[in-house]
C-alpha cells in the first residue's frame, strides 16, 4: 500500500436493524411498523451470512457488519488510511411495492446516515438513498439533501423496474446536475424484474454473477436514450460492478452504433467516447485475470486512466489482506485511482464542509 | 492519372447511382441533382457493395425526442451493416474523420471533347452530340 | 482505427481457402411450403390460431430491424422469396462465391422451441427438420443442419434427438438464448443427456422468447439495446450452465454459442471464478473451477465480430479465450453479416487461419475428420 490518502468511493455501512430507523420514521410510519410487524428490510443481494457479504476478520461475534461508526473506523478508515469515504447504504427500500412508504423508508435511512455518521466522523460522506419507485419522491428526497455537502451522490440500483437512460427517470438526473451530485448505480436488485434475463437462477452465484450483465445493460440504456446528450455534466459512477466487462461492452456497443444509430440520432460520438467524459468504475472487485501481465492488457483496453475509482468495497469480502490494489496496476495510475480520480468526480467532495 | 469515360449521361440520371469498372476496380457513380460523385464501390468497413445500397438522407438530433431527416439523397448506406457515406466526400457519418471510402472525382465531358482525347474509351462508343460521366483514377 | 480505405483486391474464389461458415440461416419461401411435411392437424391449427411464441406480435415488429428481414440488401434472390429462401441463389451468392466447404445451417425463422403450446412447438420442429434435410441438405452436401428441438419440453427434445442420432446430416441440436429459465436449469438437462449421447453438440443460437423482459431491469426501447443485450442474456445463460453442473453431469457435452458475439467471455470467466472461490459452499456439485468447464465445453460463433480499434486488442481475447475455441460464422443472410475477406483484422499464423476459418468448425462438428483420407 502506498502512502498516500485515498478516497473510497464504496463503504457499506450496516443499517443494523428496522429499530434503528424507529427515531428517524415519522409518527405514521413509526406506527405502521410496529401494526403490521415489519422486522427488516433486507434484500436477497447480499445474504447475512453469505462469504461475499462480510469479510472474515470483517464479521463481528454479534450483530451486522459495518453497523457501528467503532467497526467502520477500526476496520475500514484507519487501516486504509482513508482520507474520505462515501457511504453506500444498501437496504431494502428499493424493492418495497408502495411508493410512500418506499420514500419514507429512505428519508428515515438518510436521516440515520446523517446523525449516526455523518455528524459522528469528517472522513465520512454519503449517498442518498431515493425511492426509484416513485421519481417524484425520489426528486423530493434529494432536494431535502443538497443543501448538506456531506451527501455526494444519488444511489441507485443495478436492476430495478425500467432500464435507467428512460425518461421517466430523467428528473432524477436533472435534480442530481443542479445540485452537481453524481448518480451512483450499485450493484443490487429491486427484484422487480427476474434477476437475468433469462428468468430465476437456482443460485446466489449466478445473481451476484448477473450483476456485471446488469451493469451493461444500464450503461447501454444512459448511452441510447441520450442521458449525457439532456445532461452533460452529469457523472455516472458504476459501483461494485467488475469493470472489465467495460473494453468488450464497448466495442460491441460501438460496432452497432456505427450501424443502427439512426434509432438515436441523438449519439452523435462513439459509446467510448461518452464513457470517456460521463462515466466512472469504482475499482473493487475488480474481477480481473489471474496473472498481473493480462490485467495490464485489461487496463489498456480501457484506453483512459481516469475511468477507474478507488473502492474497498467495505465490509464485502473481495479482497484479503490491506490491500485493495490488485497487482498488475501501472505505478502513474495508482495516484490516479486513488485520489485525482474521485476528485474529479465527485464534485462535491472539493466543497467545503460546515 | 488518367480519364475514363464510363457511359453516356443518360445512364445514370439524377438520383440514381450505378457501378463501373475502371482500371479493374468496382466504381460507384452517383448522380446528385446533375451532379456526379465517384466511390470505391466497396464499403471501409467490410466490403459490401455500396451501389447494392440505398440513397437516403441523414437523421440528426439536437437533443434526446428530436429528430431531423436532412440531406436527403446525399448519403448511401452499406448495403449490410448500415454505415452511412456522405456520397459527395465519402466520408462515414460515425467516423468522418478516419473511416471513409475513397472518392475519385466524376466529371461530364462532352462527345467532341471525349473524341479529342486523351480519354481511356475502350468500351464506350462516344458520339460528339452526346455528353459522357468521366472518372479520374 | 486502422480503417483501410482500400480493402484487399477481390480474390477469385478458386484462390480462397476452404472456410466452414458456423452460422448460415436458411428459410422456406412462403412458411406455408413447411405444411408438407406437418400432421393436417397443425396445418389448421396454425391457419386459425397462429404462432405464439412469448412475444406480443404475431406480425410486425415490437424492435424493428434496420433492414427488412433483417438481411443484407443484396441477398433477396433475383427470383423473388426471402433471403435464405433459395439455394440455387445460396450457392452461387454465398457458398461458391466464399469457397465454403462446410456451412452449418441454423434454422431461427422461426425456431419453434419458445413456442407457448407444446405440442405445437414439437410438431413443427419435426416438420422443418424433415423440410431441411429434404431441401436443404440432401440436394447441398456442403450444408449440414441443426436438429431444431421443442426445447421448452425435454422429453419431446430428447424423441427428437433420437429421431436424428447418427444422421449425417445433421451436425447439432440448436436452442435459443431466451428461454423460460436459465439453460442451466435441471428442466433442460435430459436434453444435455441426449445429445452427449448422440455425439451432438448442442448449439445455441441468440435470440428467442423466454416471457421474461430482456434485462433484469426490463424491456429497452430500442432495437440497438435488444441487440447488444444478447450478449448480455448469453453471460448469464453461460453462467446458469456452469453453476448448475451440467459440464460435471455430463462430461461428454459439448456446447458452440452462436451470435452472441465472444469477447465478453474472458471477463465473464474471471469474473465466475473469482465469485466462485467465495461462493462455492453453495455449489459443491461443482469440482473444478468455472473457467475450466468454460475452456473445456464452450465454443462460440465469431458472427458478429468484434472490432475493437486498435484491432490488436482482439489478439488478447482471443488468446484469452483459446484460438480453438472460436468457430467463423457469416450469419448470411442478414444485415449484420461479416465477410470472410475481411471479417478477420488480425495478421495470422497458417495455423491460427486455418483454425479459425475451418479447423475447429470441422473438430467441432465432424470430429475424427482429420484421420479421414
Amino acid at each position: 500500500m502506498t502512502t498516500l490518502a485515498p478516497i473510497d468511493c464504496d463503504i457499506h455501512p450496516s443499517i443494523p436493524n428496522l429499530a434503528a430507523l424507529l427515531p428517524y420514521l415519522e409518527d405514521h410510519w413509526r406506527e405502521t411498523v410496529r401494526l403490521r410487524g415489519m422486522d427488516e428490510l433486507n434484500s436477497i443481494s447480499y445474504p447475512a451470512r453469505s462469504p461475499l457479504t462480510a469479510r472474515p476478520d470483517w464479521r463481528p461475534d454479534r450483530g451486522k457488519p459495518a453497523a457501528t461508526l467503532e467497526q467502520i473506523r477500526n476496520e475500514c478508515l484507519d487501516p486504509f488510511g482513508s482520507a474520505l469515504a462515501i457511504c453506500n447504504c444498501l437496504y431494502g427500500v428499493q424493492l418495497l411495492f408502495s411508493e410512500d412508504m418506499a420514500a419514507a423508508f429512505a428519508r428515515a435511512v438518510n436521516s440515520w446516515v446523517a446523525a449516526e455518521l455523518l455528524d459522528r466522523e469528517p472522513r465520512l460522506r454519503a449517498s442518498i438513498v431515493v425511492p426509484t419507485q416513485n421519481v417524484e419522491l425520489a426528486v423530493d428526497e434529494i432536494e431535502r439533501r443538497a443543501g448538506d455537502p456531506r451527501f455526494v451522490q444519488v444511489l441507485l440500483l443495478a436492476s430495478g423496474d425500467q432500464p435507467l437512460g428512460k425518461r421517466v427517470y430523467w428528473p432524477i438526473y436533472a435534480a442530481a446536475a443542479r445540485h452537481r451530485l453524481t448518480i451512483g448505480i450499485h450493484a443490487g436488485s429491486a427484484y422487480h424484474n427476474p434477476p437475468t434475463a433469462v428468468g430465476w437462477p437456482s443460485y446466489y452465484t449466478e445473481d451476484y454473477t448477473a450483476q456485471a450483465q446488469a451493469f451493461q445493460t444500464q450503461l447501454s440504456s444512459l448511452i441510447c436514450e441520450g442521458v449525457f446528450n439532456q445532461y452533460p455534466d452529469l457523472m455516472v459512477v458504476l459501483l461494485e460492478s467488475g469493470w472489465t466487462w467495460l473494453p468488450a461492452h464497448l466495442w460491441r456497443l460501438t460496432k452497432y452504433w456505427r450501424g443502427l444509430r439512426m434509432e438515436i440520432p441523438w449519439v452523435d460520438r462513439s459509446p467510448f467516447d461518452i464513457v470517456r467524459s460521463n462515466v466512472r468504475l469504482s475499482l473493487q472487485p475488480t474481477d480481473g485475470p489471474p496473472d498481473s501481465a493480462s490485467l495490464e492488457r485489461v487496463i489498456e483496453h480501457l484506453q483512459s486512466d481516469a475511468l477507474l475509482l478507488f473502492s474497498t468495497d467495505y465490509p464485502h469480502w473481495q479482497f484479503d489482506g490491506a490491500d485493495p490494489l490488485p497487482d498488475g496496476l501501472p505505478a502513474s495510475l495508482v495516484r490516479k485511482i486513488m485520489v485525482d480520480n474521485p476528485r474529479a468526480t465527485y464534485a462535491r467532495l472539493l466543497e467545503p464542509v460546515r | 492519372m488518367s480519364r475514363h469515360v464510363v457511359a453516356p449521361v443518360t445512364e445514370v440520371p439524377p438520383g440514381s447511382h450505378r457501378q463501373y469498372t475502371v482500371k479493374g476496380r468496382p466504381i460507384a457513380v452517383f448522380n446528385l441533382d446533375g451532379e456526379y460523385f465517384g466511390m470505391l464501390d466497396r464499403c471501409p468497413h467490410q466490403g459490401g457493395s455500396l451501389c447494392a445500397g440505398v440513397i437516403s438522407g441523414v437523421l440528426v438530433s439536437s437533443k434526446p425526442g428530436v429528430y431531423r431527416y436532412e440531406r436527403k439523397g446525399e448519403f448511401v448506406r452499406c448495403p449490410w451493416h448500415g454505415w452511412e457515406f456522405d456520397i459527395r466526400t465519402g466520408q462515414s457519418y460515425c467516423d468522418p474523420a478516419k473511416i471513409r471510402g475513397k472518392a475519385y472525382p466524376v466529371n461530364v465531358a462532352s462527345g467532341a471533347e471525349v473524341v479529342e482525347g486523351p480519354y481511356v474509351a475502350e468500351t464506350v462508343p462516344v458520339r460528339v452530340e452526346e455528353d459522357y460521366i468521366v472518372v479520374d483514377m | 482505427m486502422t480503417q483501410q480505405t482500400e480493402l484487399t483486391r477481390p480474390v477469385s474464389a478458386a484462390t480462397r481457402m476452404a472456410i466452414a461458415d458456423c452460422d448460415i440461416h436458411h428459410s422456406p419461401r412462403e412458411f406455408t411450403m413447411l405444411y408438407k411435411y406437418l400432421e393436417p392437424r397443425w396445418r389448421e391449427h396454425l391457419d386459425l390460431f397462429g404462432q405464439r411464441a412469448r412475444q406480443g406480435n404475431y406480425s410486425g415488429p415490437q424492435y424493428p430491424k434496420s433492414q427488412p428481414d433483417a438481411s443484407r440488401r443484396d441477398a433477396w434472390p433475383p427470383g423473388g422469396g426471402r433471403p435464405g429462401s433459395n439455394l440455387d441463389f445460396m450457392r452461387t451468392h454465398h457458398l461458391d462465391a466464399n469457397n465454403i466447404a462446410l456451412g452449418v445451417l441454423a434454422m431461427i425463422r422461426p425456431h419453434p422451441g419458445g413456442f407457448q403450446n407444446l405440442d405445437l412447438s414439437a410438431a413443427l420442429c419435426r416438420a422443418i427438420n424433415d423440410w431441411q434435410v429434404a431441401e436443404w441438405t440432401q440436394p447441398e452436401p456442403r450444408l449440414k443442419a441443426s436438429i431444431v428441438v421443442p426445447y421448452e419440453d425435454a422429453a419431446a427434445s430428447v424423441r427428437e434427438i433420437e429421431r436424428w442420432a447418427g444422421s449425417p446430416d445433421m451436425v447439432q441440436v440448436l436452442l435459443l438464448s431466451r428461454t423460460v429459465e436459465p439453460l442451466g436449469n435441471r428442466r433442460y438437462w435430459p436434453i444435455y443427456e441426449a445429445a452427449a449421447a448422440a455425439g451432438l453438440p448442442v448449439g445455441i443460437h441468440a435470440f428467442g422468447n423466454g416471457g421474461q423482459p430482456t434485462s433484469s431491469t426490463g424491456w429497452s426501447s430500442f432495437y440497438i439495446e435488444d441487440m447488444v443485450g444478447h450478449a448480455q442474456s448469453c453471460q448469464s445463460m453461460v453462467t446458469s450452465m456452469v453453476v448448475e453442473g451440467i459440464f460435471a453431469r455430463f462430461p461428454a457435452l459439448r456446447v458452440v454459442l452462436i451470435e452472441a458475439g465472444f469477447a465478453w467471455l474472458a471477463s465473464l470467466a474471471w469474473r465466475l471464478d473469482r465469485n466462485w472461490r467465495r461462493l462455492r459452499a453453495e455449489t459443491p456439485h461443482l469440482t473444478r473451477l468455472p473457467s475450466e468447464y468454460i475452456r473445456n465445453h464452450i465454443w462460440l460463433t465469431t458472427q458478429p465480430m468484434e472490432e475493437p480499434d486498435p484491432s490488436e486488442h482482439l489478439r488478447d481475447v482471443i488468446e484469452w479465450i483459446g484460438w480453438d475455441r472460436l468457430l467463423f460464422a457469416t450469419d448470411y443472410p442478414h444485415w449484420d453479416y461479416d465477410d470472410p475477406q475481411t471479417a478477420m483484422p488480425l495478421r495470422l499464423t497458417q495455423q491460427q487461419r486455418e483454425a479459425f476459418f475451418i479447423g475447429n468448425a470441422r473438430d467441432v462438428y465432424t470430429p475424427g475428420w482429420r484421420n479421414q483420407p
